[in-house]
């Protein structure tokens, strides 16, 4: 212990460190400050601004103390005219090229250069020869750069480095001429890209889409949690006005550290559509008339009583978005419980519901997200998990670069991965099956219900290692079932699968949830086959599969887009014509909406409600609404409460969210999540099946209404996932070259497009995103479809 | 009696002290008169004299304010309220700069605070208000007041340059 553990002295305070640590580290800690601008705690030691040079004893010149490690003895002064002077002139080295648009900057008030220069500056130059001028470079719609203000810090070049995981900004030349930049002209396209924004200390890197539109000294902060993934990042919604201006990170070091991803910055962008709805809306005789809540209300209530009366609560439908909140989840299925009908489901992008009942309590990541960062052994079953839960993504880039972590995956396409991968197993929705099954064989694996599968199969070395690596890494080894696996036609199988792996090789089964609260909307019981707490419902209801194939008279939709938000956007369009009457509950009123709706009630949006997001681990967190409700929208526990009341369902007397809160809490008392499955849970059939497969997963850019209508998210690369590709292979097969006219026709639903030829996807597949102008007309992602020269 | 008593009774039946107040009263009634004939003649002004608002243009009919938002954040009273955006040109401008003048207590920070000199407060100070609402100068009146009187204001700050 005391080998590793050293003893100096700063300022005459005596201070311990263990051996190795960096002076600053230790300063830190210790509340003494010393200032700096290259040194951030989450990226490595370049030492190149020499702000933080301090007075060493026995050292002949100052020390950078980002970069001196402590040593025994030694005694630091950071304060002595030594240390003070080296400071200063460094600072005036800073300044010498730096603008003085203080005035104009974005920056201006946060920044860490203006603060020091308080303490550090002159209050003249000494230099006369020209200044340094940096033409701004277009790195894309999120960041917005101002190069003459750049220090050359480094620490955004360091950050996609070592954080984000590529390299797309570096420093050119030398001297005074050095100039941050992409290389080649481009854009910055990583999916967590707006970080440099708030790891540049000057204001050279801002954001785009608040430039210019209010200073830091008059923007309120609220905590919030991100509405998009199931990593739950922390987030300080910036308002001004009573409208939210910008969204930075709140930092939290077992889930999101410093770090968000621009979609969590950026979507905030898509609340001030244009569409939003504001006014409690009815549909008399083909007309929409806007009215107030309580006409609005009471013709809802009517209508849906109107089906129950003529046909049997059974008729009554809701579909839930895996976004709202545990209050409203809990809410809407208590109230479509207390009508009598089971029929509520908010697994939206499911399509294989054989094994429901064997599903574990919630989808749940099986430990903490932090302890990621020490697995050996990772297999992907079925994810992107680098543009579906970028900060989890992170977490494997940080263990790739502290250790050796063999990371595979099983996918219909090769993704671009930001991390090395051992193993990148490509094929169709029913070869994901195969090569699962090939790994348990590998692994030596036995279970009942895929026994079957598993001795059919056929191995190969891939197979092997893959096998290997889990076996290898024993308890440090975790299989993750991500979006894809979801969303797959078999997805029982697949789960099924992947425990008898994990169990034979001692790895653990681990769950990406897709949406901000997936775990919360199982846990609050807004599925069909279960009641808050997980247990089993009585009788269970439709899942969304069943309510998409056979169509209920009367449909509660909450906050989803169905042409959008649904596993089959064709069919479920169908379902949502066949209902009589619509109830729709949604921060938007699209086009789309006002042709089938009956009602339309405004609803608060994630900034504007209280609430509840269950992340992955399986940790609460609730917030407060940052600014109140836009318009006549209101925050939907109220909605659903009211309704409730006027359909004089028992129970609805809350009087807060968190009373709703606590209430689910206390069902939720005695889980314990574990992710362990029975060995003979029913499995999907495998469909034998000819020709071409569509795949696909839902872009970065699509998953929810909010993001979709974010502007500058929308003019990102990631989002641009409108297109049709398939392998070269393919391409030869059927004479087609890049750029070719094609038609695709699914369901009966044809699109002429040009093909895009890309060899990462898997042979006789077509890949079409879902959520998509092309998609949203066509039946399931991972079905046959058919692909011919236009 | 001793002198002191003879001597005060001197002073009061000569009254002395009367006649040495009616003397300063007498003096000024031969002295050049200060009485100025308001409107008609004005005294001289300071030029540090903080009158009405105006805001400032460039010599080449650019407006001078930058958004920067530093008046509305030191001005005291709450009186001045701005809305940025950004100009076609890619600048940081005002879309919207109001004064109340009914909030604005004439303390001169804004001026003070001002990085490029855009806001001042003028010498100006007969100016009325005939309706609700026209207490509010908007960005629009305070530019007019500023090209109005551009002159007097840069005199003004020439003159007051040596001493800041």
């Amino acid at each position: 212990m005391s080998e590793d553990i050293v003893t100096f002295t700063v300022d005459d305070i005596e201070l311990t460190a263990p051996k190795g640590s960096m002076l600053i580290q230790a300063t830190d800690k210790a509340g003494i400050h010393i200032p700096r601008f290259c040194y951030h705690e989450k990226l490595s030691v370049a030492a190149n601004c020499r702000m933080c040079l301090v007075d060493v004893e026995k050292a002949p010149k100052p020390m950078p103390a980002c970069a001196t490690p402590i040593m025994e003895g030694m005694i630091v002064h950071t304060q002595s005219a030594k240390a003070v002077e080296a400071q200063k002139s460094v600072m005036e080295f800073l300044l010498i090229n730096h603008p003085l648009d203080c005035p104009i900057c974005d920056q201006g008030g946060e920044c860490e250069l203006q603060d020091l220069s308080v303490a550090y500056g002159g209050d003249h130059s000494q230099y006369t020869d020209v200044k340094r001028v940096v033409f701004d470079k277009d790195i894309g719609p999120l960041i917005q750069t101002e190069l003459t203000r750049c220090i050359q810090c480094t620490r955004c070049v360091r950050f996609g480095e070592e954080i984000a995981g590529m390299r797309e900004l570096g420093m050119t030349d030398r001297g005074d001429r050095a100039v941050i930049g992409t290389f080649i002209s481009k854009s910055v396209d990583s999916e967590m890209s707006g970080n440099v924004i708030d790891i540049c200390p000057v204001g050279a890197l801002t954001a785009k889409p608040s430039r210019y539109s209010g200073r830091s000294w008059e923007m309120l902060q609220h905590a919030a949690v991100s509405p998009h993934d199931s990593v739950g990042s922390n987030l300080f919604l910036h308002t001004l006005d009573g409208k939210v201006n910008r969204v930075v990170p709140r930092a939290n070091e077992s889930i999101n550290e410093v770090w968000i991803s621009d979609r969590d910055r950026f979507s905030y962008q898509g609340l001030h559509s244009d569409d939003r709805a504001i006014q409690p809306m009815m549909k008399l005789n083909g007309e929409w008339i806007e009215t107030d809540w309580n006409t609005a209300l009471k013709y809802a209530v009517d209508g849906l009583q109107a089906v129950i009366k003529e046909n049997s609560a059974d008729e009554l439908a809701c579909w839930m978005s895996p976004n709202a909140t545990v209050e409203e989840q809990f809410l809407a299925q208590k109230l479509m419980r207390g009508l009598g009908s089971n029929n509520i489901d908010h697994r939206l992008r499911q399509t294989d519901f054989t094994d429901q009942d064997f599903a574990p309590v919630m989808p749940w990541i099986s430990n903490n997200i932090e302890s990621i960062e020490r697995l050996e052994a990772v297999l992907l079953v079925g994810s992107h998990v680098r543009k579906e839960q970028p900060l989890i993504a992170h977490r494997f880039i940080k263990a790739s670069r502290h250790h050796q972590v063999k990371i595979s995956a099983v996918n219909p396409r090769k993704f671009n991965w930001r991390f090395k991968i051992s193993n990148e197993l490509i094929s169709s929705a029913e070869g994901m099956v195969e090569n699962l099954a090939a790994i348990a064989k590998a692994a030596g694996a036995e279970q009942v219900n895929v026994s079957e599968l598993i001795n059919s199969s056929t191995v190969d070395e891939s197979h092997k290692a893959i096998a290997e690596e889990l076996k290898t890494a024993g308890g440090a080894a975790t299989i993750f079932i991500g979006n894809i696996a979801v969303q797959h036609p078999q997805f029982s199988t697949l789960r099924a699968l992947s425990h008898a792996i994990a169990k034979q090789t001692g790895a653990t089964l681990a769950y990406l949830p897709e949406a901000a609260n997936v775990a919360g909307a199982w846990l609050a019981g807004s599925v069909p086959h279960r009641f808050a707490g997980g247990s089993k419902a009585n009788s269970a209801g439709a899942n969304i599969a069943e309510m998409v194939a056979s169509p209920k008279k009367a449909l509660i939709m909450f906050n989803i887009e169905p042409e959008f938000d649904v596993a089959n956007p064709a069919k479920a369009m169908d379902a949502v014509d066949a209902a009589d009457f619509k109830v729709v509950i949604n921060n938007y009123a699209s086009e789309a909406m006002k042709d089938y709706a009956d009602v339309i009630l405004p609803l608060a949006a994630f900034s504007e409600t209280s609430g509840t997001y269950v992340n992955a681990e399986g940790f609460w967190q609730s917030f407060k609404g940052a600014t109140s409700a836009l318009g006549e929208s209101r925050p939907g526990w109220k909605i659903l409460r009211v309704l409730a009341n006027l359909m004089e369902v028992d129970g609805f007397e809350y009087m807060s969210s968190e009373e709703v809160r606590n209430e689910v809490k206390e069902q939720c008392r005695d889980i314990q999540l574990d992710n362990t499955l029975a060995g003979d849970s029913p499995v999907a059939d495998i469909p034998e099946t000819s020709g071409l497969q569509r795949v696909g997963a839902v872009p970065l850019y699509a998953v929810d209404s909010l993001v979709r209508r974010s502007t500058p998210l929308q003019l990102t690369k990631d989002a641009d996932q409108n297109y049709v590709a398939i392998n070269s292979v393919l391409a030869a097969r059927l004479k087609l070259e890049e750029g070719d006219r094609v038609s695709v026709t699914q369901s009966g639903h044809s699109e002429l497009t040009d093909i895009k030829i890309d060899d990462a996807i898997a042979d006789d597949c077509v890949w079409i995103a879902a959520s998509e102008e092309l998609s949203i007309q066509m039946g399931t992602t991972y079905s046959p479809i058919e692909l011919e020269k236009a | 009696m001793t002198m002191r008593t003879i001597k005060y009774y001197l002073k009061s039946f000569l009254f002395l002290e009367l006649i040495k107040g009616l003397m300063v009263t007498g003096g000024y009634l031969f002295k050049r008169k200060i009485t100025l004939q308001y409107p008609e003649q004005k005294t001289p002004i300071s030029p540090r004299f903080r009158g009405l608002h105006a805001q400032r243009r460039y010599a080449n009919g650019e407006e001078r304010c930058i958004a920067c938002k530093l008046c509305e954040a030191v001005c005291p009273a709450l009186a001045i309220t701005i809305d940025v955006e950004e100009r076609d040109d890619g600048t940081r401008r005002t879309s919207k700069y109001d004064i109340d003048l009914f909030k604005c207590i004439y303390c001169g920070f804004c001026e003070e605070a001002c990085p490029v000199d855009a806001i001042v407060e003028t010498d100006v100070f007969e100016y009325h208000f005939e309706n609700r609402g026209e207490n509010i100068m908007t960005k629009d009146k305070l530019l007019a007041v500023g090209d109005k009187y551009e002159e007097s204001i840069a005199a003004n700050r020439a003159a007051d340059a040596p001493y800041r």
